[in-house]
């Protein structure tokens, strides 16, 4: 007999004691009537028609599949496949999202919409859906990570969205979600907040989810062709921690399939400088939900480092939190020097520029791969591109490009 | 009847209210601020613990509490803090803080050290009722108050639910948007304060509950401000001009002198 798991979250937002609804009161309205048109929009098969058709011929969905030969040969034998996301338009899971919320804001009859990003990736996914679907964007990016990436906020531009500097605090992505809740606040009743990953309070962690889950359900399918079985193992980079549940999410019930977050230890978990949420983190509440958070003592939010600007933010979706306290999910952390090494690795054995992001999920899986029988099977979520983080990578070997 | 609720109790007098964050300029500063302001004719004094995300705020009482921060100002030195104006001062003490530093702090440790201190009420603007079940609880066996916000935006059902929750009083925000010193109020901030008043009012009458006074705040800066909002409110909250009169002018002198300015407006209105 097998057990499904429970239907969560329940209706207020909760994945047993994490996620809720920690929000100022002028937003629990609009979270509401946001609840209430998502709601509408899931149980209307037109609304998912017209996101698969938009996915399909738009996004260029499904995403490969891919064997990575060559990886799995320099790791010794387990089977390592890559799912590539870096292959969807915008370069990045992301624009599974933004699409999806793209289609909910324009059925909810907004056409305002303000984004928050941190490496640029979801900034532009929102601008790109905003352009297509003649919506007008506006993008709160932290200065810091303006100057990490200069081609995303340009792209950005391209797309004709406003990107709006945030000087506040770390003046990284938390910082710009801040920003991006004081602009909702001030316009709520003509805007729409696309947030871009399963943080935020309900029912963001669980939309963006839904939205996302596109990943994980391809991946089913794609690796019962190949391989006639489900993998032995998922491995994703956890940030706030959307292409992972996006990829975890349908196999959830599948108990044998076991799930590897991977999240930033910077220049290490000691040094402090880091954004390892889940690893070295305690429960806390940060931008509307109860999830693991890094704070000081006092219950400040802590500054946070990662070399990959997506994965470089305090917090991590509730969901994760979850699956962490239930034992669903394995968290561990990777640091800036082992990532960039994988960086390096895939580019050189496969041909893959990988972002930053994922280079993470890249080098906890080569070092895992080694020590498995050759039977096993590993799908690692392929988040992104790298053309983005070139200039990082240069900068860090210290190359003048 | 409530430190914070007899403080209303008084007919025809209008709350004056203000807030400052703690350890902004300086701790020394905040101990100096709070016995002028009660001395200048205030009712009530809501003391903002510092938070390193504000969402609620504008970029006054961000600054501020970036400065207070940077200062080493923690929960535990707020309560320190409290703890001595609570000996030099009559007024009742309100704590503003985000959630995040209190369920660090752990909610019942927190409440009893608020009751030791001194403190009379919390505000919570990343609180709403929905999640404020077990803090209600907690501050109720502490003897404080939980004071929850309204909003423009906010229904009915919900204007319901905080005027069955909130205790102390009802905090009006008046604009759609976060705190800060504003030019003009929004068109239409009368009838908001109404449809409160008459759904506070046929709740009274129904559950014979007692009169829910109803306060303020964000946006307002100005005694003209201030003597036209009395007409028609129960207290008036002033945060934002307050900490830039603090930052023009070190000797207080200038905050002083407003402070009294709002307590003669309001006692006009």
């Amino acid at each position: 007999m097998r057990i499904e798991a429970k239907q969560l979250p329940d209706s207020s937002g909760y994945f047993e004691q994490f996620g809720g609804r920690f929000a100022p009161e002028t937003l629990i309205p609009a979270l509401d009537a946001l609840n209430a048109a998502y709601e509408g929009a899931k149980h209307d098969p037109s609304f998912w028609a017209e996101f698969d058709s938009l996915s399909r011929d738009y996004s260029g969905r499904p995403t490969p599949l891919y064997f990575a030969e060559r990886l799995t040969k320099h790791c010794g034998g387990t089977q390592i496949f890559l799912k590539r996301e870096d292959l969807a338009h915008t370069g990045a899971h992301k624009i599974n999202n933004a699409l999806g919320q793209g289609l909910l804001a324009k059925r909810m009859g907004k056409r305002r919409i303000i984004a928050e990003t941190g490496a640029g990736q979801h900034g532009v996914a929102a601008a790109t859906v905003c352009a297509k679907l003649g919506l007008d964007c506006i993008v709160y990016m932290g200065e810091e990570d303006i100057s990490r990436q200069p081609l995303n906020v340009f792209r950005m531009k391209l797309l004709g969205a406003e990107v709006r500097p945030v000087s506040s605090g770390s003046k990284t992505l938390k910082d710009a979600i801040n920003e991006a809740i004081r602009d909702w606040v001030t316009n709520v009743r003509d805007t729409y907040y696309l947030l871009g990953s399963v943080v935020g309070p309900h029912p963001y962690p669980t939309m963006v989810r839904d939205f996302q889950s596109i990943i994980g359900k391809e991946t089913k399918q794609q690796i019962l062709e190949k391989c006639g079985r489900l993998p032995d193992y998922i491995i994703a980079c956890v940030g706030g921690g959307s292409n992972a549940i996006g990829i975890f999410h349908p196999f959830v019930n599948d108990r044998d399939v076991k799930f590897i977050g991977v999240e930033a230890a910077g220049k290490g978990i000691k040094t402090l400088q880091h954004a390892a949420s889940l690893v070295a983190g305690r429960v806390g509440v940060l931008h509307g939900a109860k999830s693991y958070v890094l704070q000081d003592d006092a219950g400040q939010i802590r500054e946070t480092h990662s070399i990959a600007p997506g994965l470089d933010y305090p917090g991590v979706g509730p969901e994760h939190s979850y699956y962490k306290a239930v034992g669903r999910a394995t968290y561990v952390a990777v640091d800036d020097n082992a990532a960039l090494e994988a960086f390096h690795l895939l580019s050189q054995t496969e041909g893959i520029i990988p972002a930053l992001e994922p280079a993470h999920a890249i080098s906890y899986t080569v070092k895992m791969a080694s020590s498995l029988p050759k039977k096993q099977i590993i799908v690692v979520n392929l988040s992104g591109r790298g053309d983005k983080d070139v200039d990082i990578v240069a900068r860090a070997l210290g190359v003048k490009l | 009847m409530s430190r914070i609720a007899s403080a209303f109790a008084q007919p025809n007098h209008t709350a004056f209210i203000p807030y400052i964050t703690v350890g902004y300029p300086s701790i020394e500063a905040t101990l100096r601020v709070v016995p002028l302001l009660a001395e200048s004719g205030c009712d009530l004094i809501e003391l903002g613990i510092p938070f390193s995300d504000p969402i609620a705020d504008g970029i006054t009482i961000q600054k501020a509490s970036f400065r207070a921060l940077q200062n080493g100002v923690t929960p535990k030195i707020c309560l320190e803090v409290a703890k001595e104006l609570n000996q030099q001062v009559k007024v009742p003490l309100i704590f503003m803080s985000y959630f995040n530093p209190i369920f660090n702090y752990g909610l019942d440790e927190f409440c009893d050290a608020c009751a030791r201190s001194g403190i009379d009420g919390l505000i919570i603007p990343d609180l709403p009722p929905e999640e404020g079940y077990d803090l209600e609880l907690i501050t109720q066996d502490h003897g404080i108050d939980l004071i929850y916000l309204l909003t423009p935006t906010s229904t009915e059902e919900r204007i319901q639910l905080v005027a069955q929750k909130s205790r102390g009083f009802i905090y009006l925000v008046s604009v759609m948007g976060v705190t800060g010193a504003r030019e003009k109020l929004p068109p239409g901030l009368a009838a908001f304060v109404t449809k409160v008043r008459s759904t506070t009012a046929t709740l009274s009458a129904a559950k014979g509950k007692q009169f829910h006074p109803l306060c303020l705040g964000f946006g307002i800066s100005t005694p003209q401000q201030a003597r036209q909002m009395g007409k028609i409110v129960n207290g008036v909250i002033v945060g934002s001009r307050i900490i830039q009169l603090m930052e023009e002018d070190k000797s207080l002198s200038l905050v002083q002198s407003f402070a009294r300015q709002l307590r003669e407006a309001l006692d006009e209105s």
